[in-house]
């Protein structure tokens, strides 16, 4: 019950072989559920998730936060089940469950041995139809809600950089620039009856998807799933969600200021192509910020921490969560610098925008990209190998894409990416449209 | 609470189990004494590397200075070889898929990686460069010191990490254990020369073991680590941890951290080890207790209280000894309160049974999650590196499911009394000394020390 997104960059392929291996089967309820099947039976593991179409974007003003309270009041018991029964039930046939509030989406997932199948299946679909919501719960959730907060963001240094920190500086409209975790404020006025309209609105049936990988039999499964989902009551979907802005056209710049952090930061945020209307555009980009950031062979690794050496640690990645395929427009490419006191910010920024300069005006080397791309490919494997990780991967690529099959398709698409994009891409990286934040040190003891 | 009841009959019941597959394990031991495990299994097109090289402080008198020199020799030994600068040795490792990271603990190196199926004899080439012939450059080591310095400044801010040294510290008292952060200073005084030293006289194949699992031919693999692995060959032999010392719990020991909105509880004490009769029963006394969703820690804390986001209790293997763990991050103001409810669990389970439904439940959980943890590649390598790595056979594995399979409400109660009770757990809370220090004494004595690192500027 985390919001810490899962990361998932996608699933699969030494290209053909393996999206041959994991066919995929789709099938639509009359409620409007969409159901994806990925049978692969070498293990005897099945793992089923639901993702609905709604996320910490989709947030009124007023009740910044409530996607992931929600998603914790999703585990507080349903019709049939009981406040606990849900996690004993699962756990007690050996298997695992979460669930994590994502920008564009809020899902729920369990990992069992085969023979679980059916009870999964039951306890999805009994809160599907009816969560059972009630004051206590809800005032008990907040509570946990807020100590999630101060674990992860208050308590600690660094916690809320740049994932909460930098939207404002990037982003214009209320959906993109609000706190997702949700201000103590909103989350403790939030009542019941919020949650009600919540529900009605957001997780109709036809606003979800069922994902369910792994050792199963697909007519079988078909059937299970019938049982359990067909009565689940017809709701229309909530119209799709208009998160989109304009891109910038200046340079924007903030700072904020931590007092429990050692050490100064600095995150960079550009605006990238669609990443589902402009998907190939949107490639060059994927494969840019793992040719910046990904491993000591990267640009900014050898620049900042080796050549320069500016700085301690660096990373870039897409979306706010890193997942470059679960996110809907606007988005951004995100490069996060930590570096000494010593180094001012600007030195630190001079060196990135060079770096992204040089694939800009100088291109990549053809023998670079195909090193980058088959390191790419081996972690789409990696992920794949697990039936959870590579279930995720199909559910969101449904769901974001429309085509569970994506996720099977990845590793051949980026394989197929030419030095030429991946050079257009850097171009679309300009410090005129760059939003910057500085994160200062103002409390800890140097 | 919810009114509702769990009506059972609405339950699906669970289907038959489906045999789990039996890893199909090759061993065999090299003339270097190198232990090379292979285990070919379906799945993604991958094969996963993991090296351990036992790697325990030589004294206690010099743990501290070891475990700086191998902050610094994780990052360092990746720096260069004879015949490869720190570059060209990335860029080999990547166009095969991998990237080689080296960490490590009190008891080992591990390098560890994933890479595509053809790039096993690539991999494995400079895997004995960097084995055998690191150059460890001087400039590059300097930079690389440095970077870890401020890294460690960085961990030592937070609360998570102050909470763990300090138990450790607490728990352990002169065993090398207790050096679980190094110290910024000892860090600073490395020298490429004592890593130099240390790498030739303990990155030695003798008590070492590699694993390979995935994509891989058992013969193949054999004969491509034999011969790319035949020059590593240094004298040494490999050094293991003591027995951990048997102290007192002592008073709790809270550290201040002032202006902190939340107080981190740890509780730790002994646990029997992996080959001990008592693990099966230690273990599912901790899966009861707090060790996953359905426990009573979390039932209580976090579900009825709403105290705290994440309780949780464990049991963890280092070859000197064994633990059981328990953590909560509290909000500060509920610190007192939480500490008590977290000893009264503990004491409930010590002196009273846990329920057949409860045993059933956590024994369900262990053998589906450990099979769910060898499910894959990575899983499996990572867990036989570890089984492996400190001279247990494949068919611990096996035997440890039986065992849990097995277990009894009696044996789990007299576990519970055992190594449960709270009285024999040392406790550790960093909090804001000035609230959280009143109630905790209305529960015992408390020692309060100063942090490093306040959480505000007063």
């Amino acid at each position: 019950m985390s919001s810490d997104a899962v990361r998932v960059l996608g699933v699969t392929a030494a290209g053909a072989d393996l999206t041959l291996r994991h066919p995929v089967e789709h099938f639509t309820l009359d409620n409007g559920l969409r159901v994806v099947l990925a049978p692969d039976r070498s293990v005897p593991v099945v793992a089923v998730s639901v993702f609905y179409d709604v996320g910490m974007r989709s947030e009124p003003p007023g009740r910044t936060g409530f996607a992931h309270l929600f998603e914790h009041l999703m585990f507080q018991g349903s019709a049939n089940v009981p406040k606990m029964e849900h996690a004993r039930l699962v756990q007690a046939a050996g298997g695992t469950f979460n669930g994590s509030t994502h920008q564009d989406y809020t899902n729920y997932f369990e990992a069992l041995p085969a023979e679980a199948l059916e009870r999964a299946l039951f306890l999805e679909a009994d809160r599907m139809a009816a969560p059972a919501i009630t004051e206590e719960n809800l005032r008990n959730q907040i509570d946990v809600v807020k100590e999630e907060i101060r674990v992860n963001v208050l308590n600690r240094p660094y916690g809320a950089f740049p994932w909460l920190q930098l939207p404002p500086v990037a982003f214009e409209s209320f959906a993109n620039t609000h706190d997702g975790y949700g201000s103590f404020v909103d989350l403790e006025s939030s009542t019941v009856e919020d949650a009600a309209d919540f529900f009605d609105r957001y997780y109709a049936p036809a606003n979800a998807v069922l994902a369910i990988g792994g050792d199963l039999d697909v007519a079988e499964t078909e059937r299970l799933v019938r049982r359990w989902f067909d009565p689940v009551e017809r709701r229309p979907a909530p119209p799709a969600p208009q998160t989109g802005e304009p891109s910038p056209s200046t340079p924007r710049r903030g700072v904020v200021e931590d007092r429990l952090a050692p050490a100064p930061a600095v995150a960079i945020g550009w605006r990238v192509p669609d990443p589902v209307g402009d998907f190939d555009t949107y490639l060059g980009t994927v494969l840019l910020s793992e040719l910046l950031s990904e491993g000591d062979a990267s640009r900014l690794e050898r620049r900042l921490l080796h050549t320069d050496r500016l700085a301690v640690a660096q990373s870039s990645y897409l979306g706010l969560f890193g997942d470059p395929f679960d996110v809907r427009d606007p988005t951004l490419l995100i490069t996060q610098v930590h570096h000494p006191a010593e180094v001012p910010t600007d030195r630190v920024l001079t060196a990135v925008y060079e770096e992204v300069d040089r694939v800009a005006t100088d291109g990549v080397p053809a023998e670079e990209l195909v090193r980058i791309q088959a390191r790419t490919e081996a972690q789409l494997l990696h992920q794949a190998d697990s039936v959870l990780g590579r279930t995720l991967g199909f559910a969101a690529a449904e769901l974001i894409h429309g085509r569970a099959e994506l996720a099977g398709e990845l590793a051949a698409r980026l394989a197929a990416v030419t030095p030429e994009q991946v050079q257009t891409a850097a171009r679309g990286l300009s410090p005129d449209t760059a939003a910057v934040l500085e994160l200062r040190v103002t409390g800890a003891a140097r | 609470m919810s009114a509702t009841m769990l009506d059972l009959s609405l339950v699906p019941p669970l289907g038959d189990p489906r045999p789990q597959p039996v890893p199909e394990v090759h061993e065999t031991t090299l003339p270097t004494g190198l232990r090379l495990v292979v285990v070919p299994r379906p799945g993604v097109p991958l094969v996963e590397l993991r090296l351990r090289v036992p790697f325990a402080a030589p004294s206690p008198r010099g743990a501290a200075m070891h475990a700086a020199r191998t902050s610094v020799l994780t990052g360092a030994v990746l720096l260069g070889t004879a015949a490869h600068d720190q570059l060209e040795l990335a860029q080999l490792l990547q166009a095969r898929g991998a990237e080689l990271s080296v960490s490590g603990d009190s008891d080992r190196l591990l390098f560890s990686t994933t890479m595509l199926p053809d790039g096993l004899g690539p991999v494995l080439g400079v895997l004995a460069e960097l084995l055998g012939r690191p150059t460890y450059p001087a400039p590059q080591v300097e930079a690389e010191r440095e970077r870890v310095v401020e890294r460690i400044r960085i961990a030592r801010s937070q609360p998570g990490v102050i909470a763990r040294t300090a138990l450790a510290a607490r728990r352990y008292g002169a065993h090398p254990y207790a050096h679980q952060l190094p110290a910024a200073e000892l860090v600073g005084a490395v020298t490429p020369a004592a890593l130099r030293r240390l790498h030739r006289d303990r990155v030695v194949p003798a008590g070492s073991t590699l694993v390979l699992v995935g994509d891989v031919d058992p013969v193949a693999a054999a004969d491509l680590v034999g011969t790319a692995l035949a020059g590593w060959s240094a004298e040494g032999a490999a050094v293991t941890a003591p027995p951990v010392p048997a102290l007192a719990p002592g008073h709790l020991e809270l550290v201040d951290r002032p202006g902190a909105v939340q107080s981190n509880l740890r509780l730790g004490g002994p646990a029997p080890s992996r080959t001990d009769p008592e693990l099966p029963a230690v273990r599912l006394a901790s899966m009861v207790f707090g060790g996953y969703f359905s426990s009573r820690l979390v039932e209580n804390i976090r579900e009825r209280r709403g105290y705290t986001y994440s309780p949780r209790s464990s049991v963890e293997h280092m070859v000197g000894g064994s633990s059981f763990l328990v953590d909560a991050d509290v909000a500060t103001e509920v610190t007192g309160p939480a500490f008590l409810e977290t000893w009264y669990e503990l004491g409930r389970m010590a002196v009273t049974p846990v329920t057949e439904a409860e045993l059933e439940s956590a024994r369900r959980y262990l053998l589906g999650t450990l099979a769910l943890g060898t499910a894959t590649h990575a899983g499996l390598a990572s867990t036989l590196s570890t089984l492996f790595g400190v001279g247990l056979p494949a068919e611990w594995l096996a035997d440890h499911q039986r065992a849990l399979a097995a277990a009894t409400v009696a044996e789990v109660a007299e576990a519970s009394r055992r190594w449960l009770h709270p009285t024999g757990l040392t406790a550790v809370v960093v909090g804001d000394a000035d609230r959280v220090t009143d109630p905790l004494r209305a529960l015992g004595p408390v020692d309060v020390t100063a942090s490093a690192v306040p959480a505000t500027q007063a």
